[in-house]
């Protein structure tokens, strides 16, 4: 198995960075403009790439799939954003923000690129509150905060409940600038479904237009790849319905490595669903957790109104278990937590999935309009979305798949192994190991964006070697051959079965046997069924409509046959890793009390997986994971 | 529950679209309203026919890509709500409901229910930011905003760009998403440089993008999903009239060194 160069830089952990900066190669200011970089993506980590790079002086061509960019999916995030900043005067640093974070990713992150997080978190509150985004202020004017999960300083900036959605308007605030200044030229319904290598480089994109179905190349420079995560592979999860791995998995199919793809994040707040009917799953944020306490009756098969349920015959049992962090231990071991007391028959409310987040203590104690103020938009969306009050009767919440700490490999300077091509925000690995912290997305997705890829991305082109070539390129021609083919293969079934139909089944395959705890048994079982769906899918899915026009159900094709094979890589990935860590939960795999059991010795790595070909196993590549600065420990948050 | 649905269909631009009647029978209370119709696509495709189009991304009321007319309230009947949000038990049983595009000359229809907004975005690109570059700015607590004032900007920034404003007025103004954007960074010390100008060219852009002008009516105000007020509007109007009354041409930048 090759080893792969994450090229961090040498020296100690808190200079990496700047003798990483100062090592760098620049472009002339009067040469920018003759290099066009392609930025595929407009949330927190494309907008802000597609803007600085403007900024800078380059041509940017910025594709996203939505009709406009400000609808990107960082919009959705509810809590907060995370930062060393330490105005609560409460002990938090640079360096504890770095140890947080390593730690919440259950010490399978790269110490180099989580201590870079943490630094230029800082100056993401700075640029942020420039452009105007509106954070929530104290009555001296001042920056607000509050607390989030696997933290016990106070460090997460927010607005309302709408924190996504202020730093994306505010990235797309200042991306819209540059596309006035004509520096940015904006593509939106345009979605990726092609990469193009040529001569190893990363060199542009196919694309289809969204509205017309006309299919298309793109040349540039570099390639940017900020295509968010790929939890829709689960069918149900908090992602919008749109978000999808088709632009990473092309490029996976085009050479780059794509890492540690079973860790995905289960969020334990989200509302249960409620039928078969259902198309996706609403996260309540996390912050919540701050004033709601989390419990299930203690008898199992309980059918009491829960205020008719006596205060001792309450399980708070995140509180028992973790009298440390309590209600505010992190996601992956709350959402097990949840599991474990559904599956003992201790759940609320239909099917017996679901448990108690109850905020009856706190608006004893603050009244009604100070929990209002704080969570009053999150608490009209659940009695919207379930027809009940959660002034007056405690929330029901279940976990569900929020996120995906897994994506394309990249090195220190954010660059797939494919020579050209970069990766960033969710859609790459890097940052958050096998579990991520609350209000840590933003954080490196604006990070990316703003503060690392305009340095590196810039070293790059001007190391030259970039070849002159055109969108007439023999590679050019043949992306847009078999794009063409595909659309044109998915029309011809007219098979039995809606695309929707084998989205749910591969969705319920992977829930079931890839969820919140997998065994080897079960990854097994996923991989018998992954490929058999997968082969029914292409001899009987059924797609109405033509090429040439809008096509919902077309775009939906194409993103559903992807995750047909990134759901056989997760399973592979889940059933070589023998042991559990954050996200990723191996039942054989665990403590006496059921807590994750690590196996340092034979796991610390990054598996990096290359793809060979259709129908053919994948190469596990891996990158050792160095830890030269924090010791390694069990995670404890009791 | 049974519904009757009279569902606008337009192949495109250059078709003249027509209202179709759809019988559907297996609509639960518990379903969102694009769950509804995600059940009655699937239906149609098993048919044979052809999938109502409509937008939609999030689903959680925050992203502003769906929204559509039920029965001449954008985004439905129920009041701060978008219609990914909007649940069937609002509804009942033997309901007709009529579903329409958001209308308005700046908004062509693509497909059904889909349409193009994308002149809220050149309303954006005409001022409707701080102008300021990533890095260097100072530490964010030596700009102290007090918390009326910043809960004001929040109130304004929170508009989500969906349009349900413009299909609600019988002028098609974009007055309140164009005035939700002035007042939002009008509102905070870091956009008071840009106040007067940025007003001036947003509302300036905002017409020749097609939308009309606004009449104080309020209906824009009603249909909001994210309950915007008219007094931001109001707070345009005087920042546009200070920019007209101030305005000059810029001075030849910098010196000569």
């Amino acid at each position: 198995m090759p080893t792969l160069d994450s090229r961090i830089p040498a020296g100690p952990l808190a200079e990496k960075w700047t003798k990483r900066k100062a090592d760098m190669k620049l472009v002339n200011p009067a040469n920018k403009r003759k290099y066009t970089i392609i930025v595929v993506g407009t949330g927190l980590a494309g907008a802000s790439a597609a803007s600085s790079f403007g900024e800078l002086g380059y041509n940017v061509l910025n594709f996203c799939f939505q009709d406009t960019p400000r609808r990107a999916h960082s919009i959705a995030a509810q809590g907060g954003i995370n930062a060393a900043k330490s105005y609560q005067n409460d002990g938090d640093s640079v360096w504890r923000l770095f140890y947080d974070t390593i730690k919440g990713g259950d010490f399978r992150a790269r110490e180099a690129n989580v201590y870079r997080l943490a630094e230029v978190s800082n100056n993401i509150i700075d640029q942020a509150t420039a452009q105007g985004v509106p954070f929530a202020r104290e009555y001296g004017g001042t920056l607000a905060n509050r607390s989030f999960g696997g933290a016990l300083v106070s460090r997460t900036f927010y607005a309302r409940g709408q924190t996504g959605q202020q730093l994306l308007i505010g990235a797309y605030q200042s991306l819209m600038r540059q596309v006035e200044l004509g520096k940015v030229k904006m593509f939106p319904r345009t979605e990726m479904l092609d990469l193009v290598v040529i001569d190893g480089r990363a060199r542009g994109i196919v694309t289809r237009d969204l509205v017309t179905g006309k299919v298309e190349s793109f040349l540039g420079d570099a390639v940017v790849l900020a295509t968010g995560g790929y939890g829709n592979l689960y069918y149900l999860s908090t992602n919008a319905k749109g978000s999808n791995v088709t632009a990473s998995w092309r490029a996976h199919r085009k050479g780059a490595f794509f890492a540690n793809p079973c860790y995905t994040q289960i969020h334990p707040t989200c509302i249960p669903r409620a039928g078969e009917y259902q198309s996706k799953l609403t996260l309540m944020s996390e912050s919540l957790r701050n004033d709601g306490r989390i419990w299930v009756p203690k008898k199992a098969g309980d059918g009491r109104a829960p205020d008719q349920i006596p205060e001792g015959e309450r399980d708070y049992y995140l509180e028992r278990k973790y009298p440390t962090y309590g209600n505010l231990a992190p996601r992956d071991i709350s959402s097990r937590a949840a599991k474990q007391a559904c599956d003992a028959g201790l759940g609320v409310g239909p099917g017996g999935l679901g448990v108690y987040l109850d905020f009856s203590d706190s608006i004893k104690r603050l009244g009604a309009s100070a929990i209002g103020e704080r969570y009053g938009n999150l608490f009209d969306m659940y009695q919207r979305i379930t027809g009940e009050n959660p002034y007056q009767v405690p929330m029901r919440i279940y976990p569900a798949v929020h996120y995906t700490m897994g994506g394309l490999w990249v090195d220190y300077d954010l660059m797939s192994n494919l020579p050209g091509l970069f990766v960033l925000g969710e859609a790459n690995f890097s940052d958050h190991g096998a579990n991520r912290l609350g209000a840590s997305a933003l954080m490196q997705g604006l990070a990316d964006g703003y503060f690392v890829i305009p340095y590196t991305i810039g070293d790059y082109l001007a190391r030259g070697g970039i070849a002159k070539v055109g969108t007439d390129h023999t590679e050019f021609k043949a992306a847009e051959a078999q794009v063409n083919a595909q659309e044109k293969k998915f029309l011809s079934i007219q098979g039995k079965h809606t695309v929707d139909y084998f989205h749910k089944k591969l969705g319920n395959i992977m829930w079931e046997n890839v969820g919140m705890a997998r065994t080897q048994e079960s990854l097994e079982k996923a991989l018998r069924e992954i490929p058999a769906l997968r082969d029914e899918f292409w001899q009987d899915v059924k797609v109405p409509g033509i090429e040439g026009e809008f096509n919902q159900e077309l775009e939906k094709a194409g993103r559903v046959a992807d995750f047909l094979e990134l759901g056989e890589l997760l399973a592979t990935d889940a059933l070589q890793r023998n042991e559990s860590c954050g996200g990723h939960f191996r039942s054989e795999f665990q403590t006496e009390d059921g807590e994750a059991l690590r196996n340092d010795a034979d796991y610390a790595y990054a598996a990096a997986w290359e793809w060979n070909g259709a129908s053919k196993p994948w190469t596990l590549n891996k990158e050792p994971l160095v830890f030269e600065n924090i010791h390694l420990q069990t995670r404890s948050y009791k | 529950m049974r519904l009757t649905l009279e569902i606008w269909r337009q192949k495109g631009a250059d078709d003249a679209g027509r209202f179709v009647r759809y019988e559907h029978d297996e609509v639960s209370e518990h379903m969102s309203f694009l769950e509804m119709l995600d059940v009655l696509n699937q239906k149609l495709i098993e048919k044979g026919e052809e999938p109502v189009s409509f937008d939609s991304d999030c689903r959680e009321g925050i992203c502003g890509m769906c929204g559509f007319v039920v029965n001449g309230y954008p985004h439905g009947p129920q009041p701060l709500t978008t219609v990914c949000q909007l649940h069937m038990r609002f509804f009942h049983d033997g309901d007709v409901l009529r579903l329409e595009p958001f209308r308005a000359k700046a908004f062509p229809i693509i497909r059904d229910l889909a349409i193009d907004r994308s002149a809220l975005d050149r309303i954006i690109m005409a001022g409707g930011y701080n102008s300021i570059n990533a890095g260097g700015p100072r530490d964010a607590n030596s700009i102290l905003v007090g918390k009326k004032e910043a809960d004001l900007s929040m109130d304004a920034a929170a508009c989500i760009g969906c349009g349900a404003c413009v299909a609600a007025c019988p002028n098609a103004s974009a007055s309140l998403f164009t005035g939700g954007k002035i007042s939002h960074l009008g509102l905070l010390p870091q956009g008071e440089p840009e106040r007067k100008t940025r007003a001036l060219s947003m509302v300036e852009r905002h017409n020749t993008e097609g939308f009309g002008g606004c009449t104080v009516i309020g209906a824009c105000a009603e249909a909001c999903p994210k309950g915007l007020k008219l007094d931001f509007i109001a707070r345009m109007n005087k920042d546009y009239l200070a920019g007209t009354v101030t305005y000059r041409e810029g001075a030849a930048g910098g010196g000569s060194g």
